[in-house]
C-alpha cells in the first residue's frame, strides 16, 4: 500500500524555509538552463527565419556570407534570366540584385555598432513577404532616402522617422520603418542600390536572391549556374544559406549553456541530497512509526522518493515561471559570420519550458534517491528507539 | 585560534554534508571563474595592446579598404616613428568552423612594429626571405599539430581560393595577453595575386608614436588629411580600436554576469539551508554549550566560523580547479576565445565571493545560535 501523497505536502509545508530554499536553488538552475536556450534560440531562429525556403540566393563562389561576395552586374543580368525564376505579375522575374556594406553607426548609448547597409530594388520587398511597412514610405529611387529596420530603428542613434542619417558623406532623410518579424532584416538600413553603387563606390552587387517557380528546379539551377565558368557563383538554399550563419555561434551558446548548467546541476544535487539527508534524519521515528503500520520498505523509498521530486518540480515550476519576463526582451550581439550587429529576441518556447521542469524533476530524483534508500533500510526497533 | 579544532571536529562529524556542501559551493565558484574568464579572454586584447600604437582605417568600417598611397603621407605625419599595415584574410582550414585570424602583413615592418611577436632570430630571416612564407602562433600550432616546414592550405573567403602558405616560423607571445591563435604572411603575396583592379589596398595601417601623449594630435591630423578624400581614415589608439571591436559583440557580458550571479545566489540559497540544518540538528548541543560557560558572542563566532570555513574552503578548490583545468589546456571553444586563461583577479573576487556566500549563509544559524535559551532548548530535545 502506498503512503498517501498528503503526507509528503504536510512534511515540505512542515518546513517552509527549507522547503522555500531548497527549490528556489533548483529553481535557478532551470532558470540558467531555459535562459540559455531562449538566448541560443532567439539567436538562431532570427537568422533562421531570415531566409525563405522557396528563395534561393546567388553569391561568389566561396565566400560564406555576402559581405565578401561579389556579383557583377552582367553576371547578376544572366541569373536573373534563368527560366526557373518566378514570375511578378507584370511578368518580370522576381528576382533582385543587392549591395551590401557595413557601415558603423553609434547605438543610443554612444557605442559603436557596423549595421548592415542594402541597396535594394523594388522586388526585394516582394521576396521577403514578412517584411511590410509600419511608419511612412518606401524610399523614391533615385533621391536620398533610406527606410530602417525596426530594430534598427530603436537601437540606432538618429534612426527615428524624418530624422537624417549620414550614409558616405551625404544626408540621407529616414522616410518609413520596416518590421521584419524579427529576421536579421530589421538590424538593417535599406536604400536604392542604384543611386548606393556610385556613392558608395562599388562597382558590383553582393547577391541576386531570387524565387524558384518550384522548389524541385532548384538542383537544375544550381548546376547551371555553378557550371558557368564566366560567373564563378555558388548557389544556396535562402533558408540553409542564414541558418548557416547561425550555426557557429548558436552552438557555442547552447554549449556553455549545456555546460553551465549540468556543472551547476551538479551543485544542486548535492544540495538537494543534503536537504533530504537531513529530512530522513529528523524522521527516523516517523519512519520507524510506519514500518510498523506495516508499509512497505518500497512504498517508504517511493515515498521519500517523491517528495523530493515534488520539492525539485516545485523549484522547476518557480524557476519557469521566473524565466517567462526574459521572453520578447531584444539584445543584440556581433554575428560573426557578417561581422554585422544583429538584434534578437530571447524565445521562451512551452518546449523549453517543459525540458526546464524536467531537467529539475530529474535533479529532485537523482538528489532523492540516495537518501530515500536510506530511509527504507531502517530497522523498525532501532528507529523506534531513536531520539 | 584555539577553537578552530572543535569547528573542525564539527565539520568532521557529519563528513557527507561537510563533503556534498563544499563541493556544491565548490562548482559555483568553478562556474564563476570560467564565465569570468570568458569576459576577461574578450579584453584581452585590451590588456595586449601598446598605448604607442594607432590603428587607421576607412572611417566607413574595415570593409572599405585604404590605398597603399597612404602609406608615404602617414610615414610624414610628425609624431609617427613607424608605420606597418595589413590586410584581414578571412580563411578558414578545411572547414569553416576552423576559424583563427589570418592578417597579410607588411613583413619588412611587421615584427619592428609589434615587439610582443616574438620570433628566433633565423625564424624570422627565413620568413622575411620566402615570399609564400607564414608565421604562426605557439597555440594555433599545438591546435592542429603545424610543424616548421609544413604546407598550410587556407581557403578564402575575402580572396577566393586555396592559398598555401609554408610555416617558416611559429612565434610566442611577449606576454600572456598575446593572442597566440593568429597567422601572419606576406602582403605582397597577397596583393600580386589578386586582379589589377583590387590591388594596392590597404585594411588597416599601424603607426607608432614617440608617446602616449601624442595619440590625440596624431590621430586628429591624420584624420584631417584625408578627411575630404574619397576614402577618409577613421584613427584611434589600438585600445579604442580593439573596444569598439569588443563592444560590438554587444551584450555577452551582461548576459554573463546575470548567469553567472544566478548560479551564486542558487548555491547560497543551498548552503544556507545547510547551515541552518546544522545548527538545528545540533540544538541540544549548543545548549550544553552554553550551560557549560560559552558566551553567547563565542558561539556566534563558532557557528558562523563553521559557515567561513565551509565557504572558504570550496572557493578554493573551485578557484584553483578553473585556474588549472584552463591554464594549460589551450581551450579555444572553436577560435572565439584565443587567450582562455583565469587571471588572479579573477581568482581574488572568487575567493572574496566565497567568503561572503559564508558569511551570509552562517549569519542566520549563528544569530539563532547565539539567541538560544538554554533551559528551553534543553527541554524540546529531551
Amino acid at each position: 500500500m502506498a503512503i498517501p501523497l498528503a503526507y509528503n505536502l504536510r512534511n515540505l509545508s512542515a518546513r517552509k524555509v527549507s522547503t522555500v530554499l531548497t527549490a528556489l536553488g533548483i529553481g535557478l538552475v532551470s532558470w540558467v538552463f531555459i535562459f540559455t536556450l531562449a538566448l541560443a534560440g532567439g539567436f538562431q531562429s532570427a537568422l533562421q527565419a531570415t531566409g525563405s525556403p522557396t528563395n534561393a540566393i546567388v553569391i561568389r563562389n566561396g565566400s560564406t556570407a555576402e559581405l565578401t561576395s561579389i556579383v557583377a552586374r552582367d553576371a547578376a543580368a544572366s541569373i536573373e534570366s534563368q527560366p526557373e525564376i518566378a514570375r511578378a505579375p507584370d511578368g518580370t522575374p522576381l528576382a533582385t540584385h543587392e549591395l551590401v556594406v557595413l557601415w558603423n553607426l553609434k547605438r543610443k548609448n554612444g557605442t559603436p555598432a557596423n549595421v548592415v547597409v542594402r541597396g535594394v530594388t523594388a522586388k526585394s520587398v516582394a521576396l521577403r513577404p514578412k517584411i511590410h511597412l509600419v511608419e511612412g514610405r518606401m524610399f523614391r529611387p533615385g533621391l536620398e532616402e533610406v527606410v530602417v529596420g525596426k530594430l534598427a530603428q530603436a537601437r540606432i542613434a538618429h534612426c527615428a522617422l524624418g530624422d537624417r542619417i549620414k550614409l558616405a558623406g551625404r544626408q540621407w532623410s529616414i522616410v518609413g520603418v520596416f518590421d521584419a518579424q524579427g529576421t536579421a532584416f530589421d538590424s538593417e538600413i535599406w536604400g536604392d542600390v542604384e543611386l548606393f553603387m556610385p556613392v558608395f563606390d562599388r562597382p558590383v552587387y553582393q547577391s541576386v536572391t531570387l524565387r524558384l517557380d518550384e522548389p524541385s528546379h532548384f538542383g537544375a539551377l544550381r548546376k547551371r549556374l555553378e557550371a558557368d565558368p564566366r560567373m564563378s557563383v555558388q548557389v544556396k538554399h535562402e533558408d540553409e544559406f542564414y541558418a548557416a550563419q547561425s550555426a557557429t555561434l548558436a552552438a557555442l551558446l547552447r554549449g556553455l549553456g549545456l555546460f553551465v548548467t549540468l556543472v551547476m546541476a551538479l551543485g544542486a544535487i548535492f544540495g538537494a541530497l543534503n536537504t533530504m539527508y537531513a529530512a530522513v534524519g529528523s524522521r527516523t521515528k516517523e519512519i520507524g512509526t510506519l514500518l510498523a503500520l506495516g508499509f512497505s520498505r518500497g512504498s517508504i523509498l517511493t515515498s521519500f522518493l517523491i517528495e523530493s521530486v515534488l520539492l525539485a518540480t516545485l523549484g522547476g515550476l518557480l524557476g519557469s515561471l521566473m524565466t517567462l519576463p526574459v521572453n520578447g526582451i531584444t539584445t543584440s550581439t556581433m554575428n560573426f559570420a557578417s561581422f554585422s550587429e544583429i538584434a534578437f529576441r530571447f524565445q521562451v518556447t512551452p518546449s523549453m519550458l517543459l525540458s526546464g521542469m524536467i531537467f529539475a524533476a530529474v535533479m529532485g530524483a537523482l538528489g532523492g534517491f540516495f537518501p530515500s534508500r536510506k530511509a527504507a533500510r531502517r530497522v523498525i526497533v532501532e528507529a523506534l528507539r531513536e531520539a | 585560534m584555539k577553537y578552530l579544532r572543535l569547528i573542525v571536529a564539527n565539520l568532521l562529524r557529519s563528513k557527507r554534508r561537510t563533503f556534498l556542501t563544499v563541493f556544491s559551493i565548490a562548482i559555483a565558484l568553478f562556474l564563476f571563474c570560467t564565465l569570468r574568464t570568458v569576459i576577461t579572454s574578450f579584453e584581452a586584447s585590451l590588456r595586449a595592446s601598446k598605448a604607442t600604437r594607432l590603428v587607421v582605417r576607412h572611417a566607413a568600417s574595415l570593409v572599405f579598404p585604404l590605398p597603399l598611397a597612404y602609406r608615404e603621407r602617414l610615414a610624414q605625419v610628425p609624431g609617427v616613428t613607424g608605420i606597418s599595415y595589413g590586410n584581414w584574410f578571412g580563411g578558414y582550414y578545411q572547414d569553416p568552423k576552423n576559424q583563427f585570424a589570418q592578417f597579410a602583413m607588411d613583413v619588412p615592418t611587421l615584427l619592428d612594429l609589434f615587439p610582443e611577436v616574438v620570433l628566433p632570430t633565423a625564424q624570422a630571416e627565413a620568413f622575411r626571405s620566402e615570399r609564400t612564407a607564414c608565421i604562426i602562433g605557439g597555440a594555433l600550432a599545438r591546435k592542429y599539430g603545424w610543424k616548421l616546414g609544413d604546407q598550410v592550405p587556407i581557403i578564402g573567403t575575402i580572396f577566393p581560393g586555396e592559398w598555401r602558405f609554408v610555416v617558416r616560423g611559429i612565434y610566442t607571445g611577449q606576454t600572456k595577453d598575446v593572442d597566440e591563435n593568429t597567422l601572419f604572411f606576406h602582403w605582397d603575396y597577397l596583393n600580386e595575386s589578386l586582379p589589377e583592379g583590387r590591388r594596392n589596398f590597404v585594411g588597416i595601417y599601424w603607426l607608432r608614436i614617440a608617446s602616449p601623449d601624442l595619440a590625440a594630435s596624431v590621430s586628429g591630423r591624420v584624420d584631417a588629411i584625408f578627411e575630404n578624400s574619397p576614402q577618409p581614415t577613421k584613427t584611434e589608439t589600438e585600445k579604442a580600436f580593439q573596444a569598439g571591436f569588443i563592444s560590438m559583440i554587444g551584450n555577452v557580458q551582461l548576459l554573463l554576469t546575470i548567469i553567472g550571479s544566478a548560479i551564486v545566489f542558487a548555491i547560497m540559497l543551498v548552503t544556507i539551508n545547510t547551515m541552518m540544518m546544522a545548527a538545528r540538528e545540533r540544538t541540544r548541543e549548543i545548549a550544553v554549550l552554553k550551560t557549560l560557560g560559552f558566551s553567547d558572542g563565542l558561539i556566534l563566532r563558532l557557528v558562523g566560523g563553521e559557515a567561513l570555513f565551509l565557504s572558504l574552503l570550496g572557493g578554493a578548490l573551485g578557484c584553483g580547479l578553473a585556474a588549472l583545468v584552463f591554464r594549460e589546456s589551450d581551450f579555444t571553444a572553436g577560435g572565439f576565445f584565443p587567450n582562455f586563461r583565469v587571471l588572479p583577479e579573477t581568482v581574488l573576487l572568487g575567493l572574496l565571493l566565497a567568503a561572503i556566500m559564508g558569511f551570509l549563509s552562517g549569519v542566520a544559524p549563528a544569530v539563532q545560535a547565539a539567541r538560544l535559551e538554554i533551559a528551553s532548548a534543553l527541554r524540546k530535545v529531551a
